[in-house]
């Protein structure tokens, strides 16, 4: 594994100013912050936000962006975390208008700007920094060079269900069964190695975020689908007890 | 800017540290959980087949067997752990060999400066020859009374506690102590180069 040598780098913290506020799915709250002389990023790169409490108590977590590079603004996708800190403030407190301290754009190695064919499988949040790279591709119209598997218990728990249904993201729920545009069911179940394989078939690089669960799942069913592990890149989250 | 403070509206905080000391600036006491990370896929390592080299700049090369691992002098350390992404975690116990053990038996050349610690993933990270020596690091196969889990790094991993947590490296089958510095996977992708904790040194341009 060897990761680009250059390219955009964070900067110090910046101030930026919320410019709207919504909950797209169950657990998560969609945040667009406005930033002043933003740096250049890529797709798939995360920013760092940091509170502030009056007598200078701090606490700063990394949220990937689900905005491209592209677009004027920044989009965060805040899971709400069980007794969070951070997720906490931005689920329950925050609201339009509010002042954030941010840094950014960090993370130079989950990224994809096209350079080869991929398949991205991610899970719960980690369907954000694949969200960035399919914006992205629908922006340069290479839709064909990105396919995505996107797992998420229920459609009301799937970030950006609507979305990457529109994109043609493979979609599996492992907790509702679900009929697609065309009418065809899906019974509730992780994805299956002959449902992927036509999405990986082509594809020279492969892209895996979500927990850590998830990702090992994934990990297999990559590797059962004779992906090389060194194509592989990974981003997970969560913790062993 | 704003490193002096945009108090944020009707933020509290919640998680003030215990013991202040203990916590370095913008980190957060993770409690029992062991938050898992990596830019790669979990390799399978058997430690049949595994082994550890000491190469590059020394006076004579080493390779270690798992056996031949074991049977070298073991320390039990006990230390906090602290991660880029702004988790720590306190009181960590460790079992493992001292790295000076590794490197006193290959004897770096008087101009070695630097060691590239390599993985079987190929994951690097690089580390200042002094950041390794003086009882400040170990290669460790145990953590908290058990054996290292493969999603943590197992079977061996480096263990450099003063240092964020991305230079412990996971997997770890090689030390090439160098000459030169030469930046590692991370290092290349924006992170900084030495990363000190204390001093806040995340990202490239960090003091």
């Amino acid at each position: 594994m060897i990761g680009p040598t250059s390219g955009p780098g964070p900067t110090g913290w910046q101030v930026a100013a919320v410019t709207e506020i919504a909950r797209p799915a169950t657990g998560f709250v969609r945040i667009r912050l406005d930033v002043p002389d933003r740096q250049p990023g890529l797709p798939g790169q995360h920013y760092v936000v940091r509170l502030r409490a009056e007598d200078g108590y701090t606490a700063q977590r990394s949220y990937s962006l689900a905005s491209d590079p592209g677009d004027p603004q920044i989009e965060l996708l805040v899971e709400q975390m069980p007794d969070g800190e951070v997720s906490g403030h931005l689920h329950d407190v925050l609201q339009v208008g509010d002042l954030l301290e941010v840094r950014g754009p960090i993370g130079r190695w989950f990224t994809w700007t096209g350079e080869e064919p991929a398949v991205a499988m991610a899970g719960g949040s980690g369907l954000v920094p694949i969200i960035s790279m399919m914006r992205w591709a629908i922006r340069h119209d290479r839709q064909g060079d990105l396919r995505v598997v996107a797992v998420g218990r229920t459609w009301e728990q799937l970030p950006y269900a609507e979305e990457l249904a529109a994109y043609g993201a493979f979609i599996a729920l492992t907790q509702e069964n679900r009929i697609d545009a065309s009418g065809v069911e899906r019974v509730s179940a992780p994805p299956y190695p002959d449902e992927v394989a036509p999405l990986i078939d082509g594809t020279t690089r492969a892209y895996v975020c979500g927990s850590v669960g998830f990702v090992g799942y994934a990990s297999r069913l990559l590797g059962e689908s004779g992906v090389r592990a060194d194509s592989v890149r990974v981003e997970q989250f969560g913790a062993t007890g | 800017m704003t490193d002096d403070g945009l108090i944020t509206r009707g933020f509290t905080g919640r998680r003030r540290p215990a013991a202040p000391g203990q916590l370095p600036p913008g980190q957060y006491d993770v409690g029992d959980k062991w938050p898992v990370l990596s830019a790669e896929l979990t390799p399978s390592v058997r430690t049949e087949d595994w082994s550890l080299a000491v190469d590059g700049a020394v006076e004579t090369e080493q390779t270690w067997s798992w056996d031949g691992l074991r049977a070298l002098p073991a320390d039990s350390i006990v230390r906090d752990i602290h991660c880029v992404t702004t988790w720590s975690k306190f009181d960590m116990s460790f079992t493992g060999v001292s790295v000076d053990t590794l490197l006193d038996a290959a004897g770096p050349t008087s101009d070695a400066g630097y060691v590239i610690a390599h993985s079987a993933s190929g994951y690097t990270t690089n580390l200042p020859l002094a950041d390794l020596t003086g009882g400040k690091a170990w290669v460790v196969w145990q953590a908290q009374g058990k054996p290292l889990t493969p999603e943590h790094g197992g079977p061996v991993r480096l263990l450099v506690p003063h240092l964020y947590f991305w230079k412990s490296a996971k997997w770890i089958d090689r030390l090439e102590v160098a000459v030169q510095d030469r930046p590692g996977f991370w290092e290349n992708n924006g992170y900084h180069d030495r990363g000190d904790p204390w001093l806040e040194q995340r990202y490239v341009g960090d003091p």
